[in-house]
């Protein structure tokens, strides 16, 4: 089975978000950046898959140079190659057709991404890669198991849960309890120098985003504290202060 | 061999859920001077505490459990015999690397450190170094995937700061040695397979044997009722004419010199492994000291707490410049005795004091285990005296400085 794992290098969760003072871009200065936590679901997913029934995994990031040691990472927790094209993207539509262009040269059996990525949470690439491909795509995608040519996904939906049948190739937008997070170890940490990281100029140079502004949500305020038997004040402050009623 | 069936055991170990949210300081930016492999390397251990160490390591310290699961653990993740070639199952890292494990594993807690610096710079070094080909290969892969846990028996009952005057000793029977004598405070020893001792042969020249559990005569009684060091294992060795094969003996090299040169490894990695449990004092305390709030102000607003912190930060500093230099030499083969004397001496003084500090600025919350201070404070009790104590260290320096030893 030929496996690709599309990842995101993202902050950190514990990141303290802040933007250059033009408010266009991210400040990245002393953050550490991660695989998705998403992504890194559906990686040890593929490993697992590539240990049981043979085959490969190769891991593909769209980003520039400084995405690397995250892939890096994905070789030393098992990927078996990995691939860069080598662009800054700006929307989930230049991604997904980075993806796409890629996919139709490799022809992958199972096309394995995050739900969603946790810096711009679109939530979109994996269906848009799907649609440019012409081949099914499903997400959120909590478990995956792959009998021949046929696999069986069970996706969670409004109060329940799906369990479907769907052919190879598949593109799947995974989340836990798909399978456990792989700690790389240090054997994995040395075979991941001398892994093949190939590096692709992008297809579509075009985006049609641009970043206007970047800014904060509001501080969280103080709670206020209003006696148990106060009902009054409390739907006048709803009504008046909070304006919610 | 016969491999050590672990006796069962009643005690339940839970399981906290509470997150550890750890964060290590960098004040110097000195992660600018790590390769992109060694912050890996970093935050995989890092992680990997976070999984196995921190949700059990409470548990198992007021129980005085040592979670005997966790050496395969370590096996599957690569934190045994970090600097030993990849051929014989180990990592083929460099000595930062291999530091840089054990800042993260002491940063949950000394005892695990102590039962990987064992295995690997107590056990798996010597065997290496000193080992004969048939050696390595019999023992390194076993004890690099934690399929076999090591100890290293120097210290006896009354040799222990000074160990070239041990009485263990064996004689040569023709087809093998006949080995007598007894080690104490042995970490691992209890659930050891196997042990590398140290013991004089009939000239009163000291050599490296190895020793195997189920040999007739070996015995590892446990060392009960430790205040320090509760989620490792300690015990004696006793040989009671226990016959070792001649194919058992280290070839390599012989004399005091032979163990002297595991320690410097093994005192290397606690050198960085102290830096870890300062580290994680220093967190805790400063993340305490912003959320506790008496006399209507967080406490870190007090000149007090904050020269506290500030003192702690610039000690954890000068700790990591010392090990980061000293890891670099021991790549290019130039560290000497004296040099790792150093930082092990510093490192684990200071990671001991900012326990106490740290523990001062948690109030009464620092005496329980809510919190990891009391835990790193009582384990470093051991590290301060183990592998060297803070006084030898610093005869070894004196030593050094004017070429008269004043432990003679
Ligand atoms: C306004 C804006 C500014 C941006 N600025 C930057 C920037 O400065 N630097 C930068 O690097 N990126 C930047 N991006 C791109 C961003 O990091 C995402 O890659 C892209 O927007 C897709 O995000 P999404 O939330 O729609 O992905 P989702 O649709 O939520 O992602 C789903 C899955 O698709 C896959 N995927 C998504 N993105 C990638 C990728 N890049 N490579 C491989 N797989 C992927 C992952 O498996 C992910 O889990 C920007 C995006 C926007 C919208
Ligand atoms: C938990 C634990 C685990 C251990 N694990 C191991 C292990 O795995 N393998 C192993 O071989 N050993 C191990 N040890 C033993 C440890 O290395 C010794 O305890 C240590 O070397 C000190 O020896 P001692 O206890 O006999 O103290 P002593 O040597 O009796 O020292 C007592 C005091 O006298 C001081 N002193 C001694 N000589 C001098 C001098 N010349 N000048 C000035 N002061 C002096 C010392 O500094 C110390 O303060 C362990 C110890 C502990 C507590």
């Amino acid at each position: 089975m030929k496996i690709l794992v599309c990842i995101t290098h993202v902050p950190d969760t514990t990141t303290k978000i802040s933007f250059t003072p033009d408010g266009k871009e991210f400040n990245a200065a002393g953050v550490t950046f991660i695989i998705g936590p998403y992504d890194d679901f559906a990686l040890a997913r593929a490993i697992e898959l590539k240990e049981a029934q043979g085959g490969t995994v190769t891991a593909l990031n769209v980003g520039l140079v400084e995405t690397e040691p995250t892939l890096r990472k994905a070789l030393a927790i098992g990927a078996d190659d990995a691939i860069r094209i080598n662009v800054n993207p700006t929307d989930a539509w230049q991604v997904a057709q980075e993806i796409a262009a890629v996919c139709k040269a490799e022809q992958y059996d199972l096309i394995l991404m995050g739900r969603e990525s946790i810096d711009h949470n679109g939530g979109q690439v994996h269906g848009m890669v799907g649609e440019l491909l012409g081949i099914p795509s499903v997400a959120p995608v909590m478990r995956l198991d792959v009998v021949g040519g046929l696999a069986t996904v069970s996706k969670e939906i409004e109060g329940g849960k799906e369990v479907i049948e769907v052919n190879l190739p598949l593109v799947a937008g995974c989340q836990e309890p798909i399978a456990e997070w792989k700690i790389p170890n240090m054997r994995g940490i040395m075979g991941a120098r001398t892994k093949p990281l190939k590096v692709v100029e992008p297809n579509v140079t075009a985006t049609s985003t641009t970043v206007q502004q970047f800014s904060l949500p509001p501080a969280k305020g103080a709670c206020k504290m209003i006696a148990a038997d106060n009902v009054a004040e409390l739907v006048d402050l709803l009504r008046n202060e909070a304006k919610v009623l | 061999m016969t491999t050590a069936t672990m006796p069962t055991t009643d005690v339940t170990i839970e399981r906290r859920t509470a997150i550890d949210s750890f964060e290590s300081p960098d004040f110097l930016l000195l992660d600018d001077l790590l390769t992109e492999e060694q912050k890996l390397i970093r935050y995989s251990v890092r992680e990997f505490v976070k999984k196995e160490i921190s949700p059990i390591i409470e548990d198992c310290c007021q129980k005085a459990y040592f979670p005997y699961d966790i050496v395969r653990k370590f096996g599957e993740v690569g934190a045994f015999g970090p600097t030993i070639p990849t051929e014989y199952g180990g990592g083929g890292l460099d000595y930062n690397s291999y530091g840089l494990i054990m800042q993260e594993i002491e940063r949950g807690d000394s005892g695990m450190r102590s039962t990987v610096s064992v295995q690997s710079s107590l056990v798996m070094y010597p065997i290496y170094k000193f080992g004969s080909e048939l050696q390595r290969q019999k023992y390194l892969p076993k004890l690099a995937s934690g399929e076999w846990l090591g100890c290293f028996g120097l210290t006896e009952p009354d040799h222990g700061s000074n160990p070239s005057g041990m009485t263990t000793n064996f004689k040569d029977m023709g087809d093998y040695y006949l080995l007598n004598g007894a080690k104490m405070w042995i970490s691992n020893s209890p659930k050891a397979d196997v042990a590398v001792v140290w013991a004089k042969s009939e000239e009163g020249r000291i050599h490296g044997l190895i020793v195997e559990r189920g040999m007739e005569g070996f015995s590892t009684p446990e060392t009960h009722n430790k205040w320090s060091l509760r989620a490792s294992c300690t015990g004696e060795l006793v040989f009671d004419n226990v016959k070792v094969p001649k194919e058992n003996l280290l070839p390599g090299k012989s004399g005091l010199g032979a163990p002297m040169m595991c320690l410097d490894s093994a005192r290397f990695g606690i050198a960085w492994g102290a830096i870890g449990a300062a580290m994680d004092c220093y967190d805790s305390a400063r993340r305490y000291a912003m959320e506790r709030i008496q006399f209507d102000k967080p406490i870190a607003s007090f000149q007090l707490i904050q020269k506290k912190l500030a003192e702690m930060l610039t000690e954890i500093t000068k700790a990591q410049l010392l090990v980061m230099r000293i890891g670099d030499l021991m790549d290019q083969g130039r560290a000497t005795t004296p040099m790792i004397s150093m930082a092990k001496r510093n490192n684990v003084q200071i990671a001991l004091e900012i326990a106490r500090e740290a523990r001062q600025i948690h109030g009464g919350m620092g005496i329980t285990g809510e919190y990891p201070i009391m835990r790193h404070m009582m384990n470093l009790e051991s590290v301060v005296t183990y592998e060297g104590t803070h006084d030898i260290h610093l005869l070894i320096l004196g030593a050094d400085i004017t070429g008269i030893p004043a432990f003679k």
